[in-house]
């Protein structure tokens, strides 16, 4: 039935209700993060990019580093002239977000000009900052590595007691998480340090190119500007390094799909010499480059490989038989290189004016400069830190689930960061005291309780948006980061007018038309289920995933733009790909034939 | 033969020639010479119209009477289109000519003597009318043999003597001396698939793009819009083809047995297919793109495809719509080049 919709907006946060049951786990969330009354006269809108699932406590530590880096970059300390932050709610375990933007001319002129004394300061010196910034990162890095192990003995080691430490373990385990936890307000700070103007000075480019050629694709633009080197290749190039010395080692007959890591790794160690040899350089890669994880690195439960080397597994016995097949395995950087040269040159040719050669000169010249970091930002930052964070908080669940706070280990992220703080001085205290901890007798109910929540929220829908739709939305950050525009919001308000359709639309990522069999891969552990050919349908496209490229014959995804990783590697594979379709995983059932049309960012459901 | 005063083969003709060999006759020689496949062929220049007509003016007066009448005398007008029609279609032509037409047809045509030829007319003029001239201009498709290919030229001349066409030159004082005619005859292609392709976006004059239309069979069904084409569009640079709009195409052009065009309805099986594959659509932009960058400005194109796969030109012409409008630079270069951002960040207003 068709409802007509008679005013513009969406329902406002105050109609949208906790579901029933799941109260004491939304009233877990800090209060900050709660809905308010007041907050019926804003626009929000639902990030299914970065959260697509329902967040468990804990995990909402991310959103709550993130804007807070986010807001005061922009803010603070760039000091964007339309724009400030980014406030953050969350309702049934989802977040949803909202700009607070400048209207005021006079302000908007006073910003311009702080804006133009900081961030031109950061373009001007691109460069020299961005150097600084990668020794910054590593040095966090190294902090985080370098976190003391969690021990509570029954007495202090003696060697403490004679020379005169006079502090006991009880309070470095405060400490240490303190720290864990200082280290990724930290971490996310660097994150923003460039980022919009990083995506700013791409989009002056992009802009450019959307006018002077209203018909050129989104990934013809990004390829003019992706970078060729960048870190969040090398993880996949790693593979097919590893591949080429199975084959040389003569161990390659050990890879065999269907076979898990541990037999592969068991069988490589009985075969002696060359197997261990390989295993040796499997060792050399893992560190750093397999510290990706197979989402976003938003939720504790995505991965890394070196966490779960199931992906990087199921992906060796392709390249190990590419390579056999005489495919040169080295991604060829040199003749990529080439054609992206050859591309800027041959769409400058097409520009009519002189004026716009030059300016086209401008802007190309100013979004290669900032690229490296948008591209490379990404592997620091959201997989190797946040590998460590949340590796770190699990050595925190493994403690408390050893003192009885509750059963497993991966409960703590059913704690947000307050109350596991709160459980640890809870331990801390009962450990000095020699009394019992309360939190035994507390926390295995409420986790039971959450996590009964979390399953709850993710079998319902929540609208994309809430509150009056905006007359413009000026704002860069909203734009850049979501793509989001009035006029997808016009779509999204008309989304329920078209809910038989048998098409799916999402951003055109990588062009070509393929039909074939879905599979539906909602974890990393299912992606042995993917056969040659099969078409991939996942929720987030990372470049972590880019192995499973060589298999497939498509991709489509639920999050992510045509500027995604996943997006590059699938233009790089020659693959067609439509990513940010939000619903694709819902509406697609395994094993579904579809047709994936990759230029126009459509996927038909056939059968 | 060579080519000579009368005869231009498309080999020895460019654009340079248009005075004498018109704009679709000029086209079709400068493709040939930049090594573009086009039907082989030639052009009647204008000489040969000039040396008929002034055959006939020497049995009765012609241009001078054209020149007497006025734009609004419709009736006048009509009476004496008609009479010089028909006079330019069967009067006598002079014998040198007439031998030189045929043999240069037989040359044409070498051992298949009714190999079937198109028969186009070749206007000269180049004002702003050109379109509309273009519009009462002749085709004659698939004729057969040496007799039909001299009718079709006279028909190519005789049209200079429409009503509208002498309507036209009227109205705007043109002079009866400048007026002339070349016929462009050419190798028929058997076409299994043809149409039309501009080197640049119809819809946005985006350069960045070729934009094709297609349909099985002759292109004339897809330049009269008999049949709603296929429409590719195909990013000049990438090659990536980012719009493939496939049509019902019910109908197609198909050359008659007796000689001409007939129209036909499209096999079932054929009709919701795309007329062109992937390769096709890259074959014409490779195509699109040469001449393009032999002409150095945007084109309007006839290809068509023939039964063996060949690509083959039948027209290329500058476009016109878009070129002809001022654009104004999308960006000007800045004095510092960090001020392009702020179209990002300074907001809209």
């Amino acid at each position: 039935m068709n409802t007509p919709v008679t005013t513009k907006g969406f329902p406002l946060p105050s109609s949208l209700k906790v579901v029933a049951g799941t109260e004491a786990a939304q009233a877990a969330y800090p209060y900050y993060m709660q809905f308010s009354k007041e907050d019926d006269e804003r626009f929000w809108f639902y990030n299914s990019m970065h959260f697509p699932e329902p967040m468990c406590a804990f995990d909402m530590v991310t959103a709550e580093a993130a804007y807070c880096a986010l807001g005061s970059s922009n803010t603070r300390i760039h000091c964007l002239p339309t724009t400030l932050g980014i406030d953050c709610r969350i309702i049934n375990g989802r977040v949803y977000i909202g700009g607070n933007a400048v209207t005021d001319p006079a302000e908007i002129a006073r910003r311009t000009q702080e804006f133009q004394r900081r961030a031109f300061y950061y373009y001007a010196n691109w460069e020299r900052l961005f150097a600084q910034w990668k020794d910054k990162m590593a040095a966090l890095i190294q902090d985080a590595e370098a976190l003391p192990k969690l021990e509570i003995p029954e007495f202090e080691p003696l060697e403490h007691v004679h020379a005169g430490r006079g502090i006991a373990s009880n309070h470095y385990i405060l400490e240490t998480y303190q720290r864990t936890l200082e280290g990724y307000f930290r971490m996310w700070h660097h994150h923003f340090e460039f980022l919009l103007l990083g995506y700013g000075a791409y989009l002056t480019f992009f802009d450019f190119c959307k006018k002077a050629f209203p018909e050129i694709s989104d990934q013809t633009v990004a390829r003019m500007v992706a970078g060729i080197e960048a870190e969040i290749f090398r993880p996949d190039d790693e593979l097919r390094r590893l591949a080429k010395c199975a084959i040389e080692l003569g161990v390659d007959g050990q890879f065999r799909e269907g076979r898990s890591p541990n037999e592969v790794i068991r069988s490589l160690e009985q075969l002696g010499e060359p197997g261990l040899a390989w295993l040796k350089e499997l060792a050399v890669s893992r560190n750093p480059w397999f510290n990706i994880n197979v989402g976003d690195g938003f939720y504790h439960y995505h991965r890394s490989w070196n966490d779960d080397l199931s992906m990087p597994f199921a992906a060796l016995p392709g390249y190990i038989a590419n390579a056999k097949r005489g495919e040169r395995l080295e991604r060829h950087t040199d003749k990529l290189m080439e054609e992206r040269k050859q591309l800027i040159a041959d769409y400058r040719d097409l520009l009519e004016t002189d004026e716009d050669r030059a300016a086209y000169d401008q802007m190309i010249e100013l979004a290669h400069r900032v690229f490296p970091y948008v591209e490379g930002h990404k592997f620091y930052c959201e997989h190797w830190y946040t590998n460590l964070f949340f590796n770190k908080i699990r050595e925190f669940g493994a403690l408390l689930s050893q003192h009885g706070f509750f059963p497993d280990a991966e409960d703590v992220f059913q704690l947000t960061h307050y109350e596991l703080e709160a459980a640890i001085v809870d331990l801390m205290t009962s450990w000095s005291n020699g009394s019992v901890p309360r939190g035994p007798s507390r926390w295995p109910a409420i986790v039971k309780e959450r996590k009964a929540a979390i399953a709850e929220w993710a079998r319902h829908e929540t609208p994309p948006a809430l509150g009056p739709v905006p007359d413009i939305i000026d704002d860069p950050a909203i734009v850049m980061l979501w793509g989001i525009t009035r006029e997808n919001l016009d779509t999204w308000l008309s989304a329920g007018e078209q809910k038989d359709s048998n098409e799916i639309r999402g951003f055109a990522a990588s062009h070509g038309v393929v039909e074939g069999v879905a599979r539906v891969v909602k974890s990393a552990d299912e992606i042995d289920r993917l056969r040659h050919g099969d078409i991939l349908v996942c929720q987030v496209t990372n470049p972590s995933w880019a192995p499973v490229f060589q298999k497939i014959a498509a991709a489509v995804s639920d999050i992510g733009g045509s500027m995604s990783h996943a997006a590059i590697v699938a233009r790089e594979y020659g693959l067609p790909a439509v990513v940010g379709t939000g619903t694709a995983t819902q509406k697609i059932k395994d094993g579904q034939r579809i047709r994936v049309d990759g230029g126009r960012g459509v996927v038909t459901l056939l059968g | 033969m060579p080519s000579s005063e009368i005869i231009g083969w498309f080999a020895d003709i460019g654009l340079s020639d248009r005075p004498t060999v018109g704009g679709k006759g000029g086209s079709l020689g400068e493709l040939t010479r930049a090594s573009i496949p086009v039907p082989p062929g030639f052009v009647v220049r204008t000489a040969a119209f000039e040396r008929f007509l002034s055959a006939l003016e020497q049995e009765e007066a012609i241009r001078s009477k054209v020149e007497a009448l006025g734009s609004h005398e419709l009736e006048k007008i009509t009476a004496l289109s008609g009479h010089l029609r028909s006079r330019v279609e069967s009067a006598p032509l002079p014998d040198e000519l007439n031998a030189e037409l045929l043999a240069a047809h037989a040359e044409l045509c070498g051992a298949d003597r009714d190999r079937p030829l198109a028969v186009r007319s070749s206007a000269t003029t180049e004002d702003a009318a050109d379109a509309s001239f273009a519009g009462l201009q002749d085709t004659y498709l698939w004729t057969m043999g040496g007799q039909a290919m001299l009718k079709y030229v006279r028909s190519c001349w005789a049209s200079l003597y429409s009503v509208p066409s002498i309507a036209y030159r009227r109205k705007q004082g043109l002079p009866e001396s400048g007026v002339a005619m070349a016929v462009v005859v050419q190798r028929m292609v058997n076409a299994r698939k043809a149409g039309v392709m501009f080197t640049r976006s119809p819809l946005t004059g985006d350069r960045s793009v070729v934009t094709i239309e297609g349909a099985w069979g002759l292109g004339s069904a897809v330049v009269s819009g008999e049949v709603t084409p296929d429409r590719f569009v195909i990013a000049k640079i990438t090659g990536e083809i980012s719009i493939r709009e496939i049509s019902d195409k019910h109908v197609q052009h198909l050359p008659a047995e007796s000689g001409g065009v007939t129209e036909a309805e499209t096999p079932g099986d054929l009709r919701k297919v795309p007329c062109l594959t992937d390769e096709e659509i890259k074959a014409l932009r490779d195509i699109a793109r040469k001449v393009e960058r032999h002409y150095g400005r945007p084109q309007d194109i006839e290809w068509a495809i023939d039964q063996s796969g060949e690509i083959l030109l039948l027209q290329s012409r500058p476009e016109t719509v878009w070129s002809s409008k001022d654009r104004a630079p999308v960006a000007k270069p800045a004095d510092d080049p960090l001020q392009h951002v702020m179209k990002i960040f300074g907001g809209r207003r």
